[in-house]
């Protein structure tokens, strides 16, 4: 008998250190050591455990949207490094196209401006305008407090991440903003190499990094790979006018933002409207087919200077920057 | 005389100061001792009341319309008194969303205000363009885009709207998605974020004239505020619903601005 309680006891330790291992210690919001310190204000907004849960559930609810059937996620998927892959503009509630390609949800605790044109300078305040916007969820944020406080789920995790059952627009926005400064992509094959490890690239695509540095770099700066400005890149030009919308300063008609390269491999298809299809298409447009449009980028007025080979190599040095790590970490998903 | 008797007399004593001091001089100024006063914003179109839905109004340029909609904000109040020195209402309790919808919102006061005769009050119409880029934690009450601010906040370009005013003229084009002959004048512009734009904000100063406002821990003072809504589209510029049914975040509306900035005007103060 007492050999089976001794038995008992030891198999219950092995239980509850496999259920630990299962669910390692939540730590919060880290720094990759090899970026530079993030510019999101986490002495207002710390990223606590249950906060970040909670903006995981917000971040994957319909009820978000008007009819329920859109939410954060349905347009930013994690397999496609939260973008909407294969969807030239976003593609909203009944079936409504907007007008630009949703970018990418990744390493926004660094970013100081959001949307194409910089319209938002807050992440806060930024979830307002997809869950407002006519052809996106179409839905009112007040009447998304109303919806999530008449749920019996919904007021024990504000308890949890805030202290009481509370819902209000400052926490629905905190927290999902927790959850998207958690979406850190640090961890490509690129990162390794950078950090020391010189088997992570091969020789092709090291010869690529030196292309792209040469050639690129200039916006699309490491480690983030975007410098956060707004420029003309030669597309042709459509209806929409970009950051002018935003400054109303003609001399920034037609410019956008530099998009981050991370996970480039995933975010098909490119550019503000989702124009080019594939990374060849990229390439081709940079190498010949910049056009000559008001407030052309000065360094892209002759294009980029790429013979074929190069552009092999610049191709396989973007294919090492997909981070496997974020796009698998089941954390970050919805279920 | 006794200890006690004493006592007696030193308690009387005191007893008639303190009723001597709560029946003090209106002319008494304690600047340690604090009262109240309102803010009456009367919204009108011209000389009469303004009615929204029914009133039937001619702008300058003599095209017929009506008003459905007339909302705007006052923030950063400030009460200036006749010694020189001001009262700076605190800015976290400085922003208030006024709507010709709701009367209770017409109708400000502010606490805590030191005694003194005051002849002036100053405010912006709008939000100052630091709290225009605050967190999120200090855009409650009235700057709660999900709450008083709904419908006062650009969402796509981070911003509140100063002053909204919408309505109807046979002479403006038809509205497809609503089917009339609306026009809609949405302002804003707090001057840009990290590059230089348009900027909206108006502070308008409103002299109370011969009769100061006569704030005491008794006296809360009322100013009523004529506040002619028709001044948003005549003006310097003559707004022609035609030719701008539309106005919202571009430079034409800096001319709606400028009209808006003179539309208030105290009609008087009083001290009862």
């Amino acid at each position: 008998m007492k050999q089976y309680l001794w038995t008992s006891i030891l198999c219950l330790g092995v239980f509850a250190a496999c259920q630990k291992n299962d669910k390692p210690e939540f730590t919060g919001f880290e720094n990759p050591t090899h970026f530079p310190t993030a510019t999101y204000p986490f002495n207002s907004n710390p990223v606590t455990e249950a906060g970040f849960e909670l903006g995981r559930k917000l971040f994957y609810e319909g009820k978000l949207s008007r009819d329920g059937s859109i939410s954060c996620g349905s347009c930013h998927l994690q397999s496609a490094a939260f973008s909407h892959v294969d969807h030239t503009v976003s593609h909203g509630i009944d079936d409504k196209l907007g007008t630009r390609n949703a970018p990418a949800v990744q390493n926004m605790a660094w970013s100081s401006t959001f949307m194409w044109d910089g319209g938002v300078h807050n992440l806060d305040m930024f979830s307002f305008s997809p869950i407002e916007n006519p052809v996106e969820m179409d839905e009112k944020v007040a009447n998304v407090l109303l919806k999530l406080q008449a749920t019996t789920t919904y007021p024990p995790l504000f308890k949890a991440a805030f202290g009481t059952e509370e819902i209000n627009s400052m926490r629905m926005m905190q927290a999902l903003s927790q959850f998207m400064c958690m979406l850190v992509s640090a961890n490509s094959r690129y990162d390794q190499f950078v950090q020391g490890n010189n088997d992570a690239l091969n020789a092709t695509e090291k010869e690529g990094l030196t292309i792209f540095r040469a050639k690129c770099a200039n916006c699309h700066t490491e480690p983030l790979f975007t410098d956060n400005s707004f420029r003309n890149n030669g597309l042709p030009i459509g209806n929409d006018k970009g950051r002018s919308r935003i400054t109303l300063n003609p001399a920034d008609d037609y410019t956008f933002k530099v998009p981050s390269l991370r996970n480039i491999e995933k975010t098909m298809p490119y550019m503000h409207n989702g124009s080019l299809h594939s990374l060849d298409a990229v390439l081709d447009h940079y190498q010949n087919g910049i056009q000559q449009t008001p407030n052309l980028d000065p360094l892209l007025t002759n294009g980029l200077a790429l013979s074929d080979a190069e552009k092999e190599q610049l191709k396989a040095f973007l294919l090492s920057l997909t981070d496997n790590d974020f796009i698998r970490e089941p954390k970050f998903s919805e279920f | 005389m006794t200890f006690k008797n004493i006592f007696f007399a030193l308690s009387l004593f005191t007893a008639t100061l303190f009723i001597a001091s709560c029946d003090k001089d209106k002319n008494d100024i304690d600047p340690n001792e604090k009262g109240s006063m309102t803010l009456h914003f009367d919204n009108r179109l011209g000389n009469a009341d303004l009615v929204l839905n029914t009133g039937t109004y001619n702008n300058a340029l003599n095209q017929p319309f009506s008003l459905t909609m007339f909302n705007y904000f006052v923030s950063n109040i400030q009460f200036h008194n006749i010694d020189g020195t001001t009262y700076t209402v605190p800015q976290n309790e400085s922003y208030f969303l006024v709507k010709e919808s709701d009367p209770e919102s017409q109708e400000i006061t502010i606490d805590n205000i030191p005694e003194g005769d005051y002849d002036k009050v100053t405010f912006v119409v709008g939000v100052d363009s630091t709290r225009n880029t605050m967190p999120i934690a200090d855009r409650t009450g009235a700057l709660d885009p999900a709450g008083e601010a709904a419908g006062m906040y650009w969402m796509w370009n981070s911003g509140y709207i100063f002053l909204k005013m919408e309505g109807l003229s046979s002479v403006a084009p038809l509205d497809s998605a609503s089917n009339t002959n609306l026009f809609q004048y949405h302002i804003g512009g707090f001057g840009g974020y990290s590059s230089p734009t348009i900027n909206n904000i108006k502070t308008v100063a409103l002299p109370f004239g011969s009769t100061k406002a006569e704030i005491r821990t008794d006296v809360a003072p009322e100013a009523h505020i004529f506040v002619d809504a028709a001044k948003v589209i005549n003006g310097t510029t003559n707004i022609d619903f035609a030719a701008y049914p539309v106005v919202m975040f571009n430079p034409y509306s800096t001319n709606i601005a400028n009209n808006y900035a003179n539309m208030f005007a105290i009609d008087h103060i009083h001290n009862d």
